[in-house]
C-alpha cells in the first residue's frame, strides 16, 4: 500500500444539501484542486465551488460564425468565379438563396466544433486511467452518493487536517486514493506494433472507400441492358469470319455505280490536254461551284481565289489562283490539281464529285475573270 | 384532497424512488437476456423489413418504372414517405431541445426515447431521396466535392438545401444523442460486472467521471446544443416545405407552407412517440417515470398543433378561394371533391377531428383513448402528404396531362417495409441503450436538489 503515490483524498455525503455545503466550506478553506462528483450536475454546485463561467459559449461564437463565412465564401466562389452557370436567369452570386445552406453549416459546425472541445480539450478525455477510475468511491457517486476529492498535489494539502474537516462536515465515509502503479508505469509508446497496425488498416479501409466511391461507384453504368445487343458492332471482331473482322470487303473487282477511274493520276500536264470541260459554264454551275469553293478551297485559298487564307499562318499560304500561269492553265489542268492535290495540297477527289469539280473550276474562271475584266464585260 | 396546490411545482417523476433503483429499472432490459416477446416482437418487425428488402431488390433491379409513378405525378410514394418520415423525427428534437430550453422538466423521461426516434426516423426518411433519385449508388453527386467533371451542384435549388438540412440534422441529432448519453454510458460503465460490455461501456463513456468541473461545461454545452437544434429543427420541415413551396404546381405554392409543415411534423411526432411510449412504459415497467401527466402534456400539445394545421388547411382555401387564381381553386376543390376526395376526407377526420377530442380530460388520460387517437393522427398525416403532393401533381394547369395516380405492390411493399425497417432500430435501441437518461431523470426526482435552506 504505502509505496503506492498518493492521489488524494475523497468523501462521499448522503444528501445534496450536504454535499453544497462541503464543497462551500473546501473552496473557502482555500484549497485548489479539487472537485465534486455527483450523480448529475446538482444547482447551485458551480457558485459552491466558485468556479468561472464556462466558455465554451466562445467556442461555438467562432466556429459557428466561421462556418457561415466560410459557407458564404465557398458558394460564391464555386457559382459565381470557378463555374459560373445562369440558372433561372438569376445573378451568378444569388444571396438569397445561399442562406438555407449557410444555416445549415453554421449549425453543423458549431455543434461539432463544440462537442469536439469540450470532450477533447476541456475535459481531456478520453481518459480512462484516471486514479479515481476502478474505486468504489466512482461506483458510489456515479449512482446515488456526493462525493468530494482533494487533490494530493494541493499546496495546502494535509492528509489529517483534510480527513478531519471531512468528519466536522459529516461525512458518510473517507477514501484515500492512490495511483494506480501499473497504469502510472505504462508507457504508451506510438510505435507499437498493435497501434500501427491499426493505423495501417484504418488508413486502408479509409482510401479503400474513398476510391471505390469516387472511381468506381459513382462512375457504375446504370441499367445499361440497351447497350448490350447481341449484334455485330462495326470495328468489333468477329466470331463467325475466319479472319476474325466484323467489317466485310467487297468482293474482289466490285465497282461501285457511277465510279470511273482517273486515267491521269500523277500526270497533271497529260490531264491538262487531254481534259475537256464538260459542265457549261450557267447560272447553275457557277451557283454550286461557288457553293463548293467557298466551303473546300476557300479556308487557304480566300474567298476570291487570291491566297487571304482564314488559317493564320497555321498553314502555308497558297499561291494566288489569279497568277498567269492559273489563268492560262486549260480546266483539266485544274481539274487535275483537285483531284490529285499538288504538293502539299491535299486532293479532293473524296469530297467532290466529278461534276463538282468542273463546277469550282467553272466558278473560279469567273473570280478570274472578275479581277481582269475586259472593257466589253462591263457594257 | 380538495383543492390542487398551485403554488407547488408538480413532480415529473412519480413517488420519491430511491436513486440507485431509478438506476436498477432503466438499466435491466439491457443487463437481463431478452424474453420471448421481444423476440416475436423482433420477428415481426424483421418480416416487415425484409418487405423494404424485397420491394428495394425489385426497384433496383428493374427500376423505378415497379412504381406506379406516371407522368404527371412523377413525385408519389416515395417522396409522401419522405416527407412523413422527417416528420416524425421532429418529435424528438422538439422535446429534446425546445422543452429543454422552455425549462419542462417533463421532458426528461421521454427524451432519450425521443432522440432516439429521431435518429431512426431520418434514417428511415433519407432512405427515400436517394431511392428518389432511381440510382441511389450515384447520390454522391448530391455533395458539392471537386471532381473530374469540375461540375458544382445547384446550389439555389430546393432540393440541394434538402440534402444540407435532413443530413446536417442527422448529424446534430446524433451529436446530442451521444452527448446525452455520456454520463449514462459512465453509469453502466460503473455497474456492470460483464468484462466485455465493461470494454465497451468503458471506450464509449470516453472516461467520464462525473466531476462537477465538468458538469459545469456539460450543460453549457447541452444549452448551446438546444439553442442550435431548436432553429435547425424549425428549418428542415421549413426546406423540405420549400421543395414545393418554391415550385409554381398549384397547391403547392403558398407562402404558408413552411409553418403549416413544422406544425403538421411536431404532431405526427408526438403521436408516434406517444404511441410508441405507451409500449415501452408498459414493457419496462416505467409507469412511474414516464407518467400519465407526461403523456397527457403531449396529448395537449397534439391539440395544440393538430388545430393548427387544420387552421392552415382552412387558409388554405381561403386564400386560393381569395387569391382568384383560377388554377388554385380549381386544386382546392379537386383535393375535396375531385378523384381523391377519399384521401382528403380520410386526412381531415384523422387530422383535424381526431385531436379535438383531447379537450376532454378524461380522454386525455385514457390510455387505450389516445393510443387510438394517436394512430389516427399518423394515418392522417400521411395522409396530408399524399393529398398534398398526389393531387396537385395529378391534375395541374394543362388538362390534357391530367392522370390518375395508383401505386404498385411494390409500392406498398416499399412503405410498410419502411415501418419495419424503423421498429427494429427501436427495438434493439431498446436493448442495447438505457431509454430513459438516468443522469436527467434522477436530477428531477424530489428532492434531488439542494433545498437552499441557509446554513
Ligand atoms: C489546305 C489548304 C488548301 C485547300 C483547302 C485548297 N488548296 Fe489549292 N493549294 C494549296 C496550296 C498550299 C497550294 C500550292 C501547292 C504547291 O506548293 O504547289 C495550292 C495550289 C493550288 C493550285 C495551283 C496553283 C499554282 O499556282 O500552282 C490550284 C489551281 C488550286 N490550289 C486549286 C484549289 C481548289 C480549286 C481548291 C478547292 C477544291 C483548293 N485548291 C483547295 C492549298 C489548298
Amino acid at each position: 500500500m504505502s509505496d503506492k503515490i498518493l492521489y488524494g483524498c475523497a468523501a462521499v455525503f448522503n444528501t445534496p444539501d450536504e454535499i453544497t455545503h462541503a464543497a462551500e466550506k473546501v473552496a473557502n478553506a482555500g484549497y485548489k484542486k479539487f472537485d465534486v462528483h455527483t450523480p448529475y450536475p446538482v444547482h447551485g454546485m458551480d457558485d459552491a465551488m466558485k468556479l468561472a463561467p464556462s466558455k465554451l459559449g466562445y467556442v461555438a461564437l467562432v466556429f459557428g460564425l466561421s462556418g457561415t463565412l466560410g459557407a458564404l465564401f465557398t458558394l460564391w466562389w464555386i457559382s459565381a468565379v470557378d463555374y459560373p452557370i445562369v440558372i433561372g436567369g438569376k445573378p451568378f452570386f444569388s444571396f438569397p438563396a445561399y442562406i438555407p445552406v449557410m444555416f445549415e453549416l453554421t449549425v453543423l459546425s458549431a455543434a461539432i466544433a463544440t462537442v469536439l472541445a469540450m470532450l477533447f480539450i476541456f475535459f481531456k478525455l478520453p481518459n480512462n486511467s484516471h486514479p479515481l477510475h476502478g474505486t468504489e468511491y466512482m461506483k458510489k457517486v456515479s449512482s446515488d452518493k456526493y462525493g468530494i476529492s482533494i487533490q494530493a498535489d494541493d499546496p495546502q494539502f494535509d492528509k489529517e487536517k483534510i480527513k478531519e474537516l471531512f468528519e466536522t462536515l459529516n461525512a458518510a465515509k473517507i477514501y484515500l486514493i492512490h495511483w494506480d502503479n501499473d497504469e502510472l508505469n505504462h508507457k504508451h509508446k506510438i510505435l507499437e506494433p498493435k497501434f500501427l497496425a491499426f493505423l495501417f488498416v484504418v488508413a486502408l479501409i479509409s482510401s479503400g472507400t474513398a476510391y471505390f466511391t469516387l472511381n468506381k461507384l459513382m462512375f457504375m453504368v446504370p441499367f445499361n441492358w440497351m447497350m448490350d445487343q447481341p449484334k455485330q458492332s462495326a470495328q468489333q471482331k468477329s466470331l463467325i469470319f475466319d479472319d476474325g473482322f466484323g467489317m466485310r470487303n467487297p468482293v474482289p473487282g466490285t465497282v461501285a455505280r457511277g465510279y470511273l477511274p482517273y486515267q491521269f493520276k500523277g500526270q497533271p500536264d497529260l490531264a491538262g490536254e487531254k481534259l475537256v470541260n464538260p459542265v457549261p459554264i450557267s447560272n447553275e454551275s457557277l451557283k454550286l461551284g461557288g457553293q463548293k469553293f467557298d466551303i473546300y478551297c476557300s479556308p487557304c485559298h480566300g474567298y476570291h481565289g487570291d491566297g487571304a487564307s482564314r488559317l493564320r499562318g497555321q498553314f502555308p499560304n497558297p499561291p494566288s489562283l489569279h497568277s498567269d500561269k492559273v489563268r492560262k492553265w486549260s480546266d483539266g489542268r485544274i481539274f487535275a490539281v483537285i483531284t490529285d492535290g499538288q504538293n502539299i495540297m491535299p486532293s479532293y477527289s473524296t469530297q467532290l464529285s466529278v461534276e463538282e469539280r468542273w463546277a469550282v473550276i467553272n466558278y473560279v474562271r469567273a473570280l478570274q475573270r472578275a479581277l481582269n475584266a475586259k472593257e466589253s464585260d462591263l457594257q | 384532497m380538495t383543492a390542487a396546490d398551485f403554488t407547488k411545482e408538480l413532480s415529473v417523476i412519480e413517488g420519491k424512488p430511491a436513486l440507485r433503483e431509478l438506476d436498477e429499472l432503466i438499466s435491466k432490459p439491457l443487463e437481463t437476456k431478452p424474453n420471448k416477446k421481444f423476440y416475436i416482437a423482433l420477428s415481426i418487425t424483421l418480416s416487415l423489413f425484409s418487405l423494404l428488402v424485397i420491394g428495394l431488390g425489385l426497384t433496383f433491379y428493374y427500376g423505378i418504372g415497379m412504381w406506379g409513378n406516371n407522368n404527371p405525378v412523377g413525385w408519389a410514394f416515395d417522396i409522401v414517405n419522405f416527407v412523413f418520415w422527417v416528420g416524425i423525427g421532429h418529435a424528438g428534437t422538439l422535446i429534446s431541445a425546445i422543452l429543454f430550453l422552455f425549462r419542462q422538466k417533463w421532458r426528461t423521461g421521454i427524451a432519450r426515447f425521443a432522440e432516439g426516434m429521431t435518429i431512426f426516423a431520418v434514417m428511415t426518411a433519407g432512405m427515400f431521396p436517394l431511392i428518389h433519385v432511381g440510382r441511389p449508388w450515384l447520390a454522391g453527386y448530391l455533395f458539392p466535392y471537386p471532381n473530374q467533371h469540375s461540375l458544382w451542384v445547384n446550389f439555389t435549388s430546393p432540393l440541394l438545401w434538402d440534402v444540407f438540412a435532413v443530413s446536417t440534422y442527422l448529424t446534430v441529432s446524433l451529436i446530442f444523442w451521444y452527448v446525452g448519453l455520456i454520463p449514462d454510458l459512465a453509469i453502466l460503465r460503473e455497474k456492470t460486472t460483464h468484462k466485455i460490455k465493461k470494454v465497451i461501456y468503458s471506450v464509449f463513456s470516453l472516461g467520464w467521471r462525473f466531476s462537477n468541473r465538468h458538469w459545469q461545461h456539460y450543460e453549457m454545452v447541452y444549452l448551446i446544443l438546444a439553442g442550435f437544434a431548436t432553429p435547425l429543427v424549425l428549418s428542415v420541415h421549413t426546406i423540405v416545405s420549400f421543395d414545393f413551396a418554391v415550385s409554381i404546381i398549384p397547391g403547392w405554392h403558398t407562402t404558408i407552407f413552411p409553418p403549416y409543415f413544422v406544425a403538421g411534423a411536431v404532431f405526427s411526432g408526438f403521436a408516434m412517440v406517444q404511441n410508441v411510449l405507451i409500449i415501452v412504459r408498459k414493457i419496462f415497467n416505467y409507469e412511474h417515470i414516464i407518467t400519465l401527466d407526461t403523456l397527457e402534456k403531449m396529448n395537449k400539445i397534439m391539440l395544440l398543433t393538430g388545430s393548427l394545421v387544420g387552421y392552415a388547411y382552412a387558409m388554405e382555401f381561403f386564400i386560393a378561394w381569395y387569391s382568384g387564381v383560377e388554377a388554385e381553386r380549381f386544386t382546392f376543390l379537386n383535393r375535396a371533391l375531385g378523384p381523391y376526395a377519399w384521401a382528403y376526407w380520410i386526412m381531415i377526420t384523422c387530422n383535424v377531428v381526431s385531436p379535438q377530442f383531447f379537450w376532454v380530460r378524461k380522454i386525455r388520460r385514457s390510455i387505450p383513448v389516445m393510443f387510438v387517437i394517436a394512430i389516427f393522427v399518423n394515418i392522417g398525416m400521411w395522409f396530408e402528404r399524399f393529398v398534398i403532393i398526389v393531387t396537385s401533381l395529378s391534375r395541374d394547369f394543362l388538362p390534357s396531362s391530367w392522370a390518375y395516380y395508383k401505386p404498385t405492390y411494390v409500392d406498398a411493399m416499399i412503405l410498410i417495409g419502411s415501418f419495419g425497417f424503423f421498429f427494429t432500430w427501436i427495438l434493439l435501441f431498446t436493448k442495447a441503450l438505457p431509454v430513459v437518461s438516468m443522469a436527467e431523470v434522477k436530477a428531477v426526482v424530489d428532492g434531488a436538489q439542494p433545498s437552499h435552506k441557509e446554513h
